[in-house]
Formats: C-alpha cells, structure tokens, sequence
C-alpha cells in the first residue's frame, strides 16, 4: 500500500466551480466530506465518487478524486461492478431521492441486500430539484407541485424503513445543519464493511425550502431530534424527558417521567431488525420527532470479497486458467 | 463372424445424412441429437447441427407445441448448413411425425416409436386415424419400432421400475439410428458412464436401452437401410465440436488472456444468451468475475464499472436486453470505455420467438441509441466463427477505447459445427496500456491529468482508479475534448459529436480488406453478415457447380465497413444481400454506398437453407 499523505480540505477540492444554487443544502454536505476526508485513512487516489443523475449527482465533479457522473438511478449498479471488480478502492455513491429511490429504486435495495462494499449518500430533499420541481418519492401525500397541482396522491417511502427491509447491514440518518453529525455518519459509513446507507436530510432552498426546518433549525432540535446512540437510552428533549419505548404497537414516545427509566428502549445497533424498523417508523411526518444515527450496524458477508474468495478457491482446485486445456475440455479427434 | 461381414458388406456408402429427432420436450431428443453429433464428430465427419426447441420448458405432452427436434447434417466432406430437407426422421409420437414430415424429403426414411401413436396421442396430434396406417407415410420408407415396450422389457432385468426405464427409450432411438448409420457405439457408453456416475441403474438402463436398439436393429432385418458417411477429409489438426455460445465464451477467455487483463460479465438471464453466463462462470480460475444482475440496466452498467476499474467489462443478452441497456451504452459511448457488449439476437419485436432465431438487431446495434452515438459492430458468422469475432471485438474495444456490440444469434448460439482447434501462440497478440502520466497543465501551472487528450488512434487515455496523481472525474454531459470539462457550448458540441463519429470511423483502419470468393468476376454479388454464411456458401458452391458465375462477400465488420467494401460492390452489376431481416443491411449498404443492394428475406425463426437460397438468387438474376 502506498502511504496516505497528510492532506486537507484543499487538496480534496477539485477545480470546478460548485453551481449549486446558492443556500443549497449540498455545500453544507460537500463541505462536511471535504474536511473529513483528511481525516480518513485513504488516499485520493483509491477514492472514488459514482453519481447519477440529480443535484445531488454534481458532486463528485467537486471532489478532487476518482469520479463517475453516470446515468440516472443506475449508480449503484455501476458502483457494484466497480467494487467487485477493484475491491482495493473506497467506492462511494452519491444521490438523491429521485435518483436512487424512483428510477434506481431497484439497483439500491440490490445492493443493499447483496451487501456489495459501498458507501451510499442518500440526498432526501423530497422534490425533484434538477426538473425543477416536481414531488418526489419521498413528498408527502398531498404535495402541491407542478405536476400535482391537486395534491399528490403517492403514499411516500420511507428510506429507512426501505433499506432495513432490504436487509441492509448499515442504515443510518444524518442532516445537512450539523456538520459534525453528518462527518460522524459519514464516517461510520466508511468504515463498515458492506453496503452502507445514510440518508441525508437536506434542504432544496428553491423547490421545497424548509422542508425539514420543523425538525432540523437550532432551537427546534432538542424537542425534535432523536439522537440514537448505541448502548445509550432513547432519550431526548432539552431536559432528557422524552424516550421511545418499544411497545406492542411499535415505537412510542413517552415522557420518561410517566413510564420510568427501565421501560425506555437501550439503543442496540446490532439488534433485531424489527427494533431498528419501529424506530424508523418514528419520523412519519415532518412535524413529529425523528430518529436520527445509526439505526443497525451488523457484520454480514461482504460481496466482492466473497466473489475474490470464490475466484482464489477455484485457482486452488483447478490451479490458474490455462488457455490450451480449456480449448481441449471437450471430447477432441485429431484428423492427419 | 461371417454373419457380421455379410451385414457389414450391405451397408451402402453415401456423401451426407441429414437427420432430425424429434419428440416430446421431456423425451430427451436435445441429448440424443447431442450424443448423435459427438459419435459423428469423433468419426471425423464434418457436420452441422440446429437444435430446434419450444419456448416453453414443458409444454402440455404430446401436443404439437411441445415438439422439439435436433437436426445434424453429416458429410464426408466440408459442409456449411445443417441439411435442407432431412433424409431421415425420427419420430418419438404422433405430435413430432405431424409437425416435422412436410420438412423431410419426398421418400425419406421415418422411424417412429409405435407405442406412443396410441389413441390419446393421435387425438392431441389432431390426427382421426393413425398415419401409420392411412397410408400417410405412403412413399416413405417406414421403419416401425416399439420402443418404449421394448426399452421397457430390456430393463425388467436389470431391476429398473417401468416408470424409470421409460425415460431411457431415447437411448433406445439412439442405438437403432447409430446402428442404422454406422456410428461407433464407444463415444456414447463412455458418455453415459461418465454422466450418470454413481446412478448404477440408469448407467444400466441407457446402456441396455442403447443395445437394444442396436439389436432391434439387427433382428428386424433393417440391412437395406443402412448407410456409412466415411470421415471428411478435413485439415489435418485437433478438432472439437463446438456451438457459438460456447466458442464466444472462450473466445472471451482467450481475449482477456491475450490482453493480460481480468475479464467481468455482467448478465441477466435471458434466451438464448444465458449459456454464456452459464460457461464464464465454469471459469473462475481464469480470473473471469461474472454477476448476476439484477436486471439488464445493472447487468451493463455492472460491466461498464468494471471497464471503469481495468477489467474487460462485458455484457451478454438478446434483443430485448439491448433494448433496455440503450442508455447506458450511450454513457459507455460519451465515457469512450472499452465494453463488449453481446447480442444473441432472437425473433423479435417484444418477447417475440425467445428459442428462434433472427437477425433483425442490426438496425438497433447501428442506431438504438438516443444522440449520435456510434458503436463498432462486429458480427459472428459460425458457430467457431464466434470464437475469432470474440477476440477481435475485444482488440477494437481496447485499442479504441469504445463499447463494441457483438452480435451473434440463436442459430449461431446453440448450432454446432467442428472446429480446428488454434494454436495458443497464433492467437492475435492485443496490449494495452493504462495511463499513468499527467498529460496537461491547469491555470495555475500545475501538471495535471486531462481525460480526454487522444493518442493517433484518436483513443483518450484508459486512467484507472487507484492511479497516481491521475485524479479525475468524466461523466455523461457533453464535455469539452482534452480536459473533459463540461461544456455546453453549441461550437463544442457539434466539435464533439463529429469527433466521436470519426473516431468510430477510423477503426477501419485497422479493420483487413475483403476478400471476395467464388467468381470474382461474375455479374452478381452475394453480400452476407452473419449465420447466414454457412448457407449462403453453400448456395454459392451449388450454382458454381452447376455452372452459374456468382461471387461471394462475408461482412465480420458492420460499423464501420471493411475499408475496401464500397470498391467491390461498385465492381458487380447485381448485389444481393440475403438477410434474416426485412433488409437492414441492405438499407444500410444503400446510404452508405449509394448501391441498387437487393434483400433476399426470411424472417420465419429458421436460418435459410441452400436449396432455397439457391433458388431465391436465380429469381433475383433472371
């Protein structure tokens, strides 16, 4: 291996000119992985950046790395081959709503189950921004837009929920006010081993601004903001005094005071998916507290790896290919 | 002893046999045809074969959707096509009798397993009586064998159910036609040791069901009808047979050998293409990383990261594959990186014929993608033909830095054909050599790796992750040549688009002239791509033979044109070109060469048979 170079925020910055809009939550996301970069141990050299199509699929032109502005919803796809074929490279793949739940829908939840070595940057914003603004797959019922001037009637996903049903092994939420948060998950993502998820709330100032203010603006975060750290009680509000119990009915918030502290839900990164899903289920609408950090982080195989393995135990059983005897595998007659 | 040379000395010499099984699709007529063709083969016959099988994997028994036949042409010497009209057929049950007789020659020889023309059978058949007896097979030559009951008493001594040795009456068929034509009985006890070991019983019953029908043979006193093909008088070599799925596979394994980089498929399932999938993936060994995609969109754009990353990404799927990989091969087209991507094509439009074969992806190959956005076309023209066209759709991907479409189809794919097995060390030499310099200078001085800038061959450089100092990005927004940047400029664009066609163009460089067989200077020309070769040489070979002058073209090379084409169609006052299609290659040989090219159709699923190309040509001269 090559030696990492010390290295900063510059140093990860390509030339481009960034045209985001601007106020665009995306600087605040670009910036975050531009300043952790540096702090991760790799070099630009072994990193590269897969997008689709969106304003979120800008972003590896603005990182100074390896990167593939591809087509769009297939950047998981192309990010697997790339994987399975150069295991030795950090791959990550960056998109939004539209992007990798509409017309990607399919190749995410794929490489998500495969658990092939990605880290997936999911940019919800809840609108098409790059059409200019029609609702997305994540817009809430009712959403007034240009192509639902009616309300739409689309019940929305819920990406995390969709990813642990998709059995993925690292799901994870963060937002585009924090930085430090976002540097955390980001980082978190990084270096689990597999497909890792993590979904980004973030702010279209033009199409759908404030979309999560209710939850996400400074003073509205200890009321609204569920900080799920491992190991630690489910607690939250400016004094601790809320929690989330588990239930018959699923998750459910409760004041600590009225259950008492031993009823509130442990959070366990590694526990049955069905803890991980209720708590997902939590953020149903943009007005009620909502669970952010790692939902589930469980070790499961990793899928180039076990493709390499296959690939090394067939060259121990039948040794390296040889081109002459596979030409002769077959019944053969010489003619004279 | 003397009874033996007695029968030996009634066997009749002939040049060529052409045989059709037919049967249920459970009857097993794929593996016998199969086993037929390997003693054939081993022989040192030349010989062609075309499996012929329903889509579905079991339809109803004993209907006529549910026939599946297998036709083998043998020959003493060098043949092209499986066979025009077949001398011989063997029919398993009414159903296979009515849906092949029309196919065989007048006064053909019928065999057919009596026990199934049963009432039932004949009824699904939809015939009222049984055309073993209403004289429906008047003029034929009708050999009748019992041979379920037979194959059935065969087996009660060696303490193999009824039910079991039913399914052995294939092995029975077998061994009475192997009798009939003179085929050696080793290839095929071998074979069934080999492949059911450890299953003693089956290894019995086939092994007693293949011998009875020898004897039955014998006992009937079918003498008069056996025939003898001796071996062809082929090249002296080691030879294999071999069909197209399997030589384009290793064809792919040669490539990545010959170029020292590792090979990735990407494929979703889909007829008839998936053998590929199926035999790259024997090949792990060789470094080959196949996946099984979700879809057909991933399973290209899979391949495409894998080219992205060094390997030789590859693709594999029929038409309806290429139909929804369209965009991404548009992306392979802007990246300008090197990707295979394969075409077994089959009867279309939509689900069309899956098991049936058709060549009428040319214009999709060509055109099927949003933009001006050209694609090398190379096309396969044998079943071993596959193997060399493999190779060379590699060189062109590698050394040009382009996706390449390869088509081949479902004749081709699943046909079979011997094949002179090459030297490893005549295989073409391809190299290629990643990036690993800066190539530019930013604003500010600095070196600086410019994705875009092109060598002589107008190929950018191939600068893989993981690279020193050669960080950059590429994408699909048009971009300005040399740096890669993107560029929406109305200048650059029309720069942009010209140059991709050019640079596809300028392949023909490095493409070999044609070369024009048969009368070179006779008033017509015959231009062919694809399997339709083997029939259209054939068809060629019978009217010189029968003193007409006609000359003969064979396109690998689609897009772009070998460079000396436009020089031979100009040389000849009548150009046909006989297509699986309704005249795409015509259409395009038209516009490019300004040509009077007249199609020769036939888009039935069946390839053409020399017979009736031979006539179709003589209406078009006369």
């Amino acid at each position: 291996m090559t030696a990492v170079p010390l290295t900063t925020k510059k140093d990860w910055s390509s030339d481009q000119e960034v045209r985001w809009c601007p106020g665009c939550g995306d600087y605040s996301i670009l910036t975050a992985m531009q300043l952790l970069m540096p702090e991760i141990d790799r070099r630009r050299e072994d990193t590269v950046f897969i997008s689709g199509i969106g304003c979120a699929a800008r972003f590896p032109y603005y990182m100074n790395t390896y990167g593939m502005h591809s087509i769009h919803g297939r950047s998981p796809a192309i990010a697997t081959g790339l994987a399975m074929a150069r295991p030795d490279l950090d791959v990550w793949v960056v998109g939004g709503d539209g992007d990798m739940l509409s017309i990607g829908g399919n190749h995410l939840i794929h490489a998500l189950r495969r658990n092939v070595n990605l880290t997936i940057l999911l940019f919800n914003n809840q609108i098409y921004g790059l059409t200019k603004g029609q609702y997305s797959p994540t817009s809430e019922v009712g959403k007034v837009t240009k192509s639902t001037p009616m309300g739409s009637l689309d019940h929305p996903f819920n990406p995390i929920s969709l990813a642990l049903g998709a059995e993925a092994t690292f799901v994870a939420r963060t937002h585009d006010m924090d930085r430090g948060h976002m540097q955390e998950m980001f980082r978190r993502a990084h270096a689990h081993k597999g497909a890792a998820l993590v979904e980004v709330y973030q702010n279209c100032n033009v199409f759908n601004d404030g979309a999560f203010g209710a939850i996400t603006k400074k003073d509205a975060r200890d009321a609204m903001l569920i900080d799920l750290k491992h190991g630690e009680p489910v607690r939250f509000g400016a004094e601790n005094e809320r929690g989330v119990m588990i239930t018959d009915d699923g998750a459910q918030i409760v004041n600590v005071a009225d259950v008492g502290e031993d009823k509130i839900l442990v959070h366990d990164e590694t526990a049955d998916r069905g803890i991980a899903f209720a708590l997902s289920g939590l953020a149903q609408d943009r007005e009620s507290p909502t669970p952010i950090g790692v939902f589930r982080a469980v070790d499961r195989q990793e899928y180039g790896e076990a493709a390499s393995a296959q690939l090394a135990a067939a060259q121990e059983a039948n040794g390296p290919g040889d081109l002459d005897m596979l030409l002769r595998s077959l019944p053969t007659w010489d003619v004279s | 002893m003397t009874d033996t040379a007695d029968r030996t000395d009634e066997i009749r010499e002939v040049e060529r046999i052409i045989i059709r099984f037919a049967g249920d699709s459970g009857d097993g007529m794929q593996l016998t045809g199969d086993r037929f063709t390997s003693a054939s083969a081993l022989f040192g016959n030349d010989l062609a074969t075309l499996p012929e099988f329903p889509a579905e994997i079991r339809a109803p028994a004993g209907t006529l959707a549910g026939v599946s036949a297998f036709q083998i042409h043998i020959s003493d010497h060098d043949i092209t096509t499986p066979g025009d009209a077949p001398n011989v057929l063997v029919a398993m049950n009414p159903a296979a009798l009515k849906a092949e007789l029309d196919k065989i020659e007048p006064g053909a020889t019928v065999i057919v397993n009596t026990d199934a023309f049963e009432e039932r059978n004949l009824a699904k058949a939809g015939y009222a009586d049984n055309p073993l007896e209403d004289g429906t097979l008047d003029g034929y030559t009708k050999i009748e064998a019992p041979m379920t009951s037979l194959t059935k008493e065969v087996c009660k001594d060696i303490g193999v159910k009824p039910r079991d040795a039913e399914r052995s009456k294939n092995f029975f068929a077998l061994g009475l036609v192997s009798w009939l034509y003179s085929r050696p009985e080793e290839p095929t006890m071998i074979w069934i040791r080999e492949k059911f070991k450890g299953r003693d019983l089956v290894i019995a019953a086939n092994e007693a069901a293949y011998r009875a029908g020898n004897a039955f043979g014998e006992t009937a006193e079918l003498s008069a009808s056996r025939l003898a093909v001796r071996p062809a008088k082929l090249p002296a070599g080691t030879y294999t047979n071999i069909n197209g799925n399997t030589a384009l596979s290793w064809g792919l394994i040669a490539a990545s050998h010959q170029v020292g980089l590792p090979l990735f498929l990407g494929s979703y399932p889909i007829t008839p293409a998936s053998d590929i999938l199926h035999e790259l993936s024997k090949h792990k060994n060789f470094g080959v990383r196949t996946f099984q995609a979700e879809d057909e969109i991933a399973a290209v754009g899979s391949a495409l990261g894998a080219s992205y990353g060094g390997h030789i990404g590859i693709t594999t799927t029929s038409g309806p594959g290429i139909a929804l990989k369209g965009e991404t091969l548009g992306l392979a087209v802007s990246l300008e990186l090197p990707l295979i991507v394969i075409d077994i094509q089959r009867g279309g439009p939509s689900t069309g014929l899956p098991t049936k074969t058709e060549a009428a992806d040319l214009m999709m190959a060509m055109y099927g993608r949003h933009g001006e956005a050209p694609m090398p076309i190379v096309a396969a023209s044998s079943p071993s033909d596959c193997f060399d066209v493999a190779i060379e759709a590699v060189r062109i991907a590698v050394q040009y830095r382009t996706p390449v479409m390869l088509l081949s189809d479902g004749y081709l794919a699943n046909g079979t054909e011997p094949w002179k097995l090459p030297s490893v060390d005549d295989l073409p030499r391809l190299s290629v050599e990643f990036a690993s310099e800066t190539n530019g200078m930013d604003d500010e001085g600095r070196e600086v790796f410019w994705p875009y800038v092109r060598n002589e061959d107008m190929a950018r450089p191939w600068a893989i992750p993981g690279t020193d100092g050669l960080m950059h990005r590429i994408g699909g927004i048009e971009k300005q040549d040399g740096t890669g940047n993107i560029n929406y400029a109305p200048e650059n664009h029309d720069f942009m688009v010209r140059l991709r066609d050019e640079r596809i163009r300028k392949i023909a460089e490095t493409i070999p002239p044609l070369e024009v067989t048969g009368d070179v200077d006779a008033d017509t020309l015959i231009v062919g791509w694809g399997s339709t070769w083997g029939a259209i040489t054939s068809a060629v070979g019978r009217m010189r033979a029968a003193g007409e002058k006609v000359a003969q073209v064979h396109l690998t090379h689609l897009h772009p044109f070998a460079p000396n084409l436009g020089q031979i169609l100009g040389q000849y006052e009548r150009v046909i070109v006989p297509e699986m299609n309704l005249g795409q290659l015509t259409a395009l040989l038209r516009a490019e060469f300004l040509v009077d090219a007249r199609v020769i159709s036939k888009v039935s699923g069946q390839p053409f048979t020399a017979g009736e190309l031979v006539a179709r040509i003589q209406e078009e001269t006369r």
